[in-house]
């Protein structure tokens, strides 16, 4: 009994974390700290399962399960390819008291099962009135950047957003996922979880053991005087190289690492726009009926007085997403952010 | 309007015990009755009539928006609710108002669900409401929940250990125009995948809301399951026996491991869809009437009579259903409106600050009104 009661200690430090509990940083993709973060998860509770399309052998397309299915058998689970069904029977098994994690494949695949998030999913707890919680995440690499075809490289957390009875949150770093993962897979309440595909690959320092900062939290990643850069996911990298080329101009540039797409978290967003006056919303998405406009409109009411210039959006176009070829376009990069910042600054 | 041919029924239109051939297989099933189940199945059929019809009478009294009517579909309900055993789960569709009376549920809560108290009614979770789960009104959707929660079942070692009061199964309830919704056959797929312990039971009452059976399906319907690796039987829904006898087999085989059962029972929908549909629009009365000759509570008490079954009985049944329905008419009229904090308290299991900050707002503006009440008088 001994020998099995010591294996998940002696596995969890085969992990390939680094060093003694004291030091255990790591520079990791984001992808692999999705995998320790879901390796601990399945760990720490026996009613967490995995679910999804290729999850298993294949390790998912982006190979994020990858060995998971070989470490905990059936508990990762190569589902039928029907999003409707996965989520469905998802809640099912949540009904019974399990944690699913599902892995949607590529963002653009979501919407077959857009009516069990929507109509089901989001709606149980309330339905029932205190006696049901639906604690399942769903996992959504999404975004551009990767040169994909149609379907593959979109931006939906709106949809999401919108919709009362989800929490919707998105990483940016391999730290953050790590953490993120689990604190979602913790909750009692159904959490969709954005995972931005273009930085699976990019290394990051991994905390194992650190800890979480609180799920719902946003969070100041540059410090500034003189503009607020808020985004989340993968636009946050992208505001930090416009942050570079804006200090070589002279001017000083505050990051917001948002981190919670819903709820939102103000507080450290009104506090940046209390110090520095002027605001752009960056983000992947189609910028109408967009996240970025409810936040837009949100500051606009709370720090009225604050602000020295509108508050500016700077997203995807209003289309449907382009060819590869022509994703550059499409998604705002340094220079797009760089002319907002112009034009707030001439203010 | 086509004659049915029942594959499975052990009473005939006039009540005589005279199975059909594909009835014999399920026959043995039927010696686990006494006379008392007998007298329970005719009394809780007359008891949910009853209280379809008073539900009916106070959607039109105004008490609710709306009404889903059960009459004609009793035996169907009836017969296969009282062969899930009590820790087998079921997930109805919205009209198995029978089915939630025989597994326990006050159904004084289908009233607060229709007439707009609340979206959920019972508490699933309440061990005294039979694991009879909340109605779900987007067609079709909850048959892979049942799914999700058999698959559960199997995961928790309740299927196929031998063991009666153990082993478990999932009964689903579901329409003939829900067999068009693309969640049912994924929950036929996802079912098949896993071999989960489910017995799909559609009602196929002819009707979604106005089309017709014919144009869901060029096919009988109990053959759609078997595409999907799902064994099947087509049956007479309005002979309690048979509904009783069929599922109690298929929920014996689900409980123990042989996989997921398909069921079609044929009925139908004597009243309207809702109380918002008029069925003259779209059928005849000469349809009616070809099913109202059939009426599952007229033929199941001509059994009883041939049985020996004597006037007291039907009386004493009679009155049951009348003191049923006046106690759901009066505790309807003393039903109050929930209080207003309730559309914020259950949207998330956990704290949200959005519901928090909405919540102080709306009661903030409520108060303003009471104050300004205070300073005019």
């Amino acid at each position: 009994m001994s020998s099995i009661e010591t294996t998940p200690v002696s596995t969890d430090q085969a992990a390939g974390t680094a060093g003694t509990a004291a030091s255990r940083v790591e520079e990791l993709p984001l992808a692999k700290a999705l995998n320790a973060g879901l390796r601990q998860a399945l760990l720490d509770d026996p009613k967490v399962l995995l679910m999804g399309e290729d999850i298993g052998p294949l390790g998912g397309v982006f190979r994020v399960t990858e060995g998971l299915q070989a470490e905990f058998g059936d508990r990762v689970i190569d589902t039928p390819l029907a999003e409707s069904g996965i989520i469905g029977t998802a809640i099912g098994l949540a009904l019974r008291g399990y944690r699913p994690v599902i892995e949607i494949q590529f963002d653009g695949f979501i919407f077959p099962g857009f009516d069990q998030i929507t109509t089901q999913l989001a709606k149980l707890t309330n339905r029932g009135q205190g006696a049901i919680s639906m604690p399942i995440v769903i996992r959504v690499p999404y975004g551009g950047h990767i040169g994909a075809v149609e379907h593959h490289q979109e931006s939906p957390e709106a949809y999401f957003a919108h919709t009362p009875g989800l929490r919707v949150v998105s990483p940016s770093t391999p730290n953050d996922a790590y953490w993120m993962i689990q604190e979602a897979i913790a909750s009692n309440d159904p959490v969709m979880f954005f995972e931005p595909k273009s930085r699976y690959w990019p290394k990051g320092p991994v905390d194992f053991a650190g800890t979480a900062a609180p799920l719902h939290a946003s969070r100041v990643v540059r410090v500034g005087t003189d503009v607020t850069l808020l985004a989340h996911g993968a636009m946050v990298s992208v505001l930090m190289q416009a942050a570079e080329i804006a200090a070589g101009e002279g001017v000083s540039v505050e990051v917001v690492d948002l981190r919670s797409l819903s709820p939102v978290d103000y507080g450290p967003i009104l506090d940046s726009v209390a110090k520095t006056g002027r605001l752009i919303v960056a983000q992947e998405a189609h910028g109408f009926v967009s996240v970025g406009s409810e936040i837009a409109a949100t500051v606009a009411e709370r720090a009225f007085y604050s602000l020295q210039a509108p508050v500016l959006r700077v997203s995807g176009f209003d289309t449907p997403f382009p060819p590869a070829k022509l994703e550059t376009v499409f998604l705002p990069d340094a220079d797009r952010i760089m002319e907002a910042v112009d034009r707030v600054m001439a203010y | 309007m086509a004659e049915t041919t029942p594959t499975v029924q052990f009473l005939s239109v006039e009540g005589e015990f005279a199975p059909t051939e594909a009835a014999e297989e399920y026959a043995s099933y039927l010696d686990e009755l006494g006379e008392d189940d007998l007298r329970r199945f005719y009394r809780q059929m007359s008891v949910v009539r009853r209280f379809d019809l008073e539900g009916t009478n106070l959607q039109r009294q105004g008490q609710m928006a709306l009404w889903v009517p059960s009459h004609g579909q009793e035996a169907a309900q009836v017969g296969s609710a009282s062969a899930a055993r009590p820790q087998d789960h079921i997930f109805p569709s919205y009209r198995e108002h029978a089915v939630g009376l025989v597994r326990g549920i006050d159904v004084l809560s289908i009233v607060e669900l229709l007439r707009g108290n609340t979206h959920g009614g019972w508490d699933p979770t309440d061990p005294t409401n039979g694991n009879f789960h909340g109605y779900c009104l987007v067609i079709g959707s909850h048959t892979l929940h049942a799914t999700g929660y058999a698959m559960g079942l199997q995961r928790d070692g309740l299927v196929g250990t031998g063991d009666d009061s153990v082993d478990a199964a999932v009964l689903a309830y579901f329409g003939d125009g829900a067999t068009s919704q693309g969640d049912v056959s994924e929950a036929f797929v996802f079912s098949a995948s896993s071999q989960t312990p489910n017995v799909f039971f559609l009602q196929n009452n002819q009707w979604a809301i106005s089309v017709p059976v014919r144009v869901q399906s060029r096919t009988p319907l109990y053959l759609r399951s078997r595409g999907f690796g799902i064994p099947s039987v087509q049956i007479d829904g309005n002979d309690v026996l048979a509904s009783y006898a069929t599922t109690a087999k298929h929920l014996a085989d689900a409980r123990a491991g042989r996989g997921p059962q398909f069921i079609e029972a044929l009925t139908y929908r004597v009243g309207a869809h809702t109380s918002s549909d008029d069925p003259t629009k779209y059928r005849s009365n000469a349809e009616e009437q070809f099913w109202i000759a059939r009426d599952p509570i007229v033929r199941f008490g001509a059994y009883l009579r041939g049985l020996g079954e004597g006037d007291a009985f039907f009386e004493e049944v009679r009155v049951e259903a009348e003191d049923f329905a006046a106690d759901i008419r009066s505790r309807t009229l003393a039903l109050e409106a929930p209080p207003i904090g309730t559309i914020f308290d259950h949207v998330y299991s956990e704290p949200h600050p959005v519901m928090a900050e909405q919540k102080l707002w709306l009661e903030r503006y409520e108060a303003s009104f009471e104050a300004a009440e205070e300073d005019r008088s």
